[in-house]
C-alpha cells in the first residue's frame, strides 16, 4: 500500500471525525435513546431478580454494556449507510474519480465510522458508571477490542446495504424491520436465561447476542455464553460483513 | 497524438442506447464543446470517459491511457466538475480543497500554495473558511472549478458547468474557464445545452444528439456551412409559404419550426423585400421579419432538424440514473 492510499484513508476518517465535531447535537440525539433506557429501565428496574443475574449483579449492571454494545452497532451501521448521502449529495462521484482505490475508501470510512461509534459508546458507559453501574475497568481493555470488531462489523453491513440502496427511506424500513427485533432478541434487555425456550432459539440464532453477550463478559466477566464462542462469531461476522460490503462497494457506480 | 481519442465509444443500459459508436479526438491545449439537448449522451460520455461507467463497446484514450485498462492513471490526469454539486457543504471551502489535494497525493505544501492559487483564480479568498452549505450556487460552480484542477490535471472535465445559474454568474464561469485555459493551458471538455456557452467558449464544438455526433469544426466553420445569412419570419401560412420559397433558385434552404420559418440566403438584406412580395403575391401575410447572421442555434437546426430550445424545459431536469445493480 503506497502513500497515496495512506492518504485517502486518512483525509476518509478525518472527514468523518469534522463532520462528527461539527454536528454536535447528532451526539446528543444518539445517546439519547440508550440514555433514557439506562435511567428509566436500569434504575427503575435496579433491584430486579432474573435468571442469568449473577448475585450481586444489578439488573443496571446488566444493562449497561448491552447499551453500549447497541449505541455502537447503531452509529456504525449509520455511518456505513451515510454513502448513500454522499451518493444523493453527489460527494460520492469526487470520491469514485479519484486515483485511489475503492478499497482505501472502504477502509478510511470504517475507521472513521468505528472511532465516532466507539467515542459514542464510551460516552454511555461513563454515564452508566455514573448511574452506579460496577464496571470492571480491566476488562475494558479487551471490551475495546470487542467494541472495534462490532464497529467494524456494523460499518461493514452499512456500507454493504447502503451499496445495493439507491433510497434512503429503505435503510429505516430496515432499521425497523430487521434491526429493532434483533435488538431486544440479542440480550441487551434480558438474559438469555430468563427467556422461553423458543425465544432462546432465537436469540442464539441472532449474531448480535453473541457481541452483546462477549462485551458483557469483558465488563462484567459474566458470560452466557462460552467467551471463545463469542469472539469467533463476533470475528467471523466482522469478516464477513467488511467482505461483502467492499465487494459490492467495488462494484457500485456513481 | 489527440489528448482525449475515443472510437466506436458505446454505452447501452437496458437496451437503451445513450451513446452510440462515438468517435472523438480532441487535442492538447483546446476547449472542446460537446453541444446537445438534455438526455443526448453528453453525460454518459463523460462518465465513460472518466472511469466512472464502464463502456458496453468501444475504447477511449485520455493522455494515451486506457479508461478501462489503466483507470488510476486516467484519473490521475484528469479533473472533473460534474452536473450536480459534489461538495460535502458540511465542510468549508477549504477543507474541501484540503481534501481533494491530499486524494490527488499532494504534499502540505504544494497544497498550501496551490489551494491559495485556486481560491484567488476563482476569487473565493475571502470566504474559503466558511461552511460549504452557506455558499450560494455560484459560489459552489467556481469552487468546484477550482478544485477540479487543483492537482494540475492535464484535463479538465466541465459537464454543463453553468446549468442553473443566472447570466451574470455564467458569464463570470466562463471567464474563469478561458483564464484557466490560457494560464495553465488545460485541455477544457466541457458539456452544455447552452449555445451560446458553446459558441463563447469553445475552440471546436461537436453536436450531439440522440447518442451520435453529427458534426465537429469550428464554431465559425459550422456556421458558415449554413451559408451567410438567416432571413426569420412569421406569417399567416408558413407551410405554404416554405413550400413556395423552396422552389426558388436563391433560396438555399427552409426550415420550419415552432411558429417561425428559417431562410438561409445569401446577401439577406437584398432577399427580404423579394420575399415579402412573394408573399403578398400570394396572400400571406409576414407579421414579422429579421434577418442576422447564421448562430450555432441554425447549425443545431440544421443537423438535428430541430430547436435546442424546443427541447429544454424550463426545469433543471436530473438525468436519469442508470445505476442498476446485479
Amino acid at each position: 500500500m503506497n502513500s497515496l492510499e495512506l492518504q485517502a484513508i486518512y483525509v476518509m476518517w478525518m472527514r468523518q471525525i469534522k463532520r462528527f465535531m461539527r454536528a454536535r447535537g447528532r451526539l446528543v440525539a444518539n445517546i439519547i435513546q440508550p440514555f433514557f433506557f439506562l435511567a428509566f429501565l436500569g434504575l427503575g428496574l435496579r433491584p430486579i431478580r432474573l435468571p442469568g443475574l449473577r448475585i450481586g449483579m444489578s439488573f443496571l449492571d446488566f444493562l449497561a454494556p448491552g447499551m453500549v454494545a447497541l449505541s455502537i452497532i447503531f452509529a456504525s451501521m449509520f455511518a456505513g449507510v451515510s454513502i448513500i448521502w454522499d451518493r444523493q449529495f453527489g460527494f460520492l462521484k469526487e470520491i469514485l474519480v479519484a486515483p485511489v482505490s475503492r478499497f482505501s475508501i472502504v477502509v478510511g470510512r470504517t475507521l472513521g465510522g468505528a472511532t465516532i461509534s466507539i467515542i459514542q459508546g464510551l460516552t454511555i458507559l461513563a454515564i452508566s458508571i455514573l448511574f452506579g453501574a460496577e464496571i470492571n475497568l480491566i476488562g475494558l481493555i479487551p471490551g475495546l477490542f470487542m467494541m472495534l470488531l462490532t464497529a467494524f462489523f456494523a460499518v461493514g453491513l452499512g456500507i454493504a446495504l447502503a451499496s445495493r440502496m439507491e433510497d434512503p427511506h429503505a435503510f429505516s424500513l430496515i432499521m425497523n424491520l430487521i434491526m429493532m427485533p434483533a435488538t431486544f432478541l440479542s440480550t441487551a434487555y434480558f438474559p438469555l436465561e430468563s427467556a422461553a425456550s423458543w425465544l432462546r432459539a432465537l436469540i442464539y440464532v441472532n449474531p448480535l447476542t453473541y457481541i452483546v453477550d462477549g462485551l458483557r463478559g469483558c465488563l462484567t466477566n459474566s458470560f452466557s455464553i462460552p467467551p471463545w464462542i463469542d469472539l469467533t462469531v463476533t470475528i467471523s461476522i466482522c469478516a464477513a460483513t467488511m467482505s461483502i460490503g467492499t465487494y459490492l462497494f467495488n462494484r457500485s457506480e456513481a | 497524438m489527440a489528448i482525449i481519442e475515443a472510437r466506436g465509444l458505446t454505452k447501452r443500459f437496458d437496451g437503451l442506447v445513450a451513446v452510440d459508436h462515438i468517435d472523438l479526438d480532441v487535442e492538447e491545449g483546446e476547449i472542446f464543446g460537446f453541444l446537445g439537448p438534455n438526455g443526448a449522451g453528453k453525460t454518459t460520455t463523460i462518465k465513460m470517459l472518466t472511469t466512472l461507467l464502464k463502456p458496453s463497446e468501444g475504447e477511449a484514450k485520455i493522455c494515451g491511457y486506457d479508461v478501462v485498462k489503466q483507470p488510476d492513471l486516467v484519473r490521475k490526469s484528469i479533473g472533473v466538475v460534474f452536473q450536480e454539486p459534489a461538495l460535502d457543504d458540511q465542510l468549508t471551502g477549504r477543507e474541501n480543497l484540503d481534501f481533494h489535494a491530499r486524494l490527488y497525493g499532494l504534499n502540505r505544501r504544494e497544497r498550501e500554495e496551490r489551494i491559495e492559487e485556486v481560491l484567488k483564480l476563482v476569487g473565493l479568498e475571502d470566504r474559503a473558511d466558511e461552511l460549504v452549505k452557506n455558499y450560494s450556487g455560484g459560489m459552489r460552480r467556481r469552487l468546484e472549478i477550482a478544485r477540479g484542477f487543483i492537482h494540475h490535471p492535464r484535463i479538465l472535465f466541465l459537464d454543463e458547468p453553468t446549468l442553473g445559474l443566472d447570466v451574470q454568474t455564467r458569464r463570470a464561469i466562463w471567464s474563469y474557464i478561458m483564464e484557466l485555459n490560457k494560464r495553465e493551458g488545460i485541455t477544457i471538455f466541457l458539456t452544455t445545452h447552452y449555445l451560446e456557452e458553446a459558441d463563447n467558449l469553445s475552440d471546436r464544438v461537436a453536436i450531439i444528439d440522440h447518442g451520435k455526433i453529427l458534426a465537429v469544426d469550428s464554431p465559425r466553420k459550422l456556421k458558415d456551412m449554413i451559408g451567410s445569412d438567416v432571413i426569420t419570419l412569421r406569417c399567416s401560412e408558413p407551410n405554404r409559404l416554405k413550400n413556395i420559397l423552396e422552389s426558388i433558385s436563391w433560396v438555399k434552404d427552409v426550415k420550419h419550426h415552432g411558429e417561425e420559418l428559417s431562410i438561409y440566403v445569401e446577401i439577406g438584406e437584398t432577399k427580404i423585400p423579394k420575399i415579402i412580395k412573394i408573399a403578398e403575391e400570394n396572400g400571406i401575410r409576414i407579421s414579422s421579419i429579421t434577418l442576422r447572421e447564421p448562430s450555432l442555434e441554425d447549425v443545431y437546426l440544421d443537423f438535428t432538424g430541430k430547436s435546442i430550445r424546443e427541447e429544454v424545459k424550463p426545469m433543471i431536469r436530473r438525468p436519469p440514473r442508470f445505476r442498476r445493480l446485479r
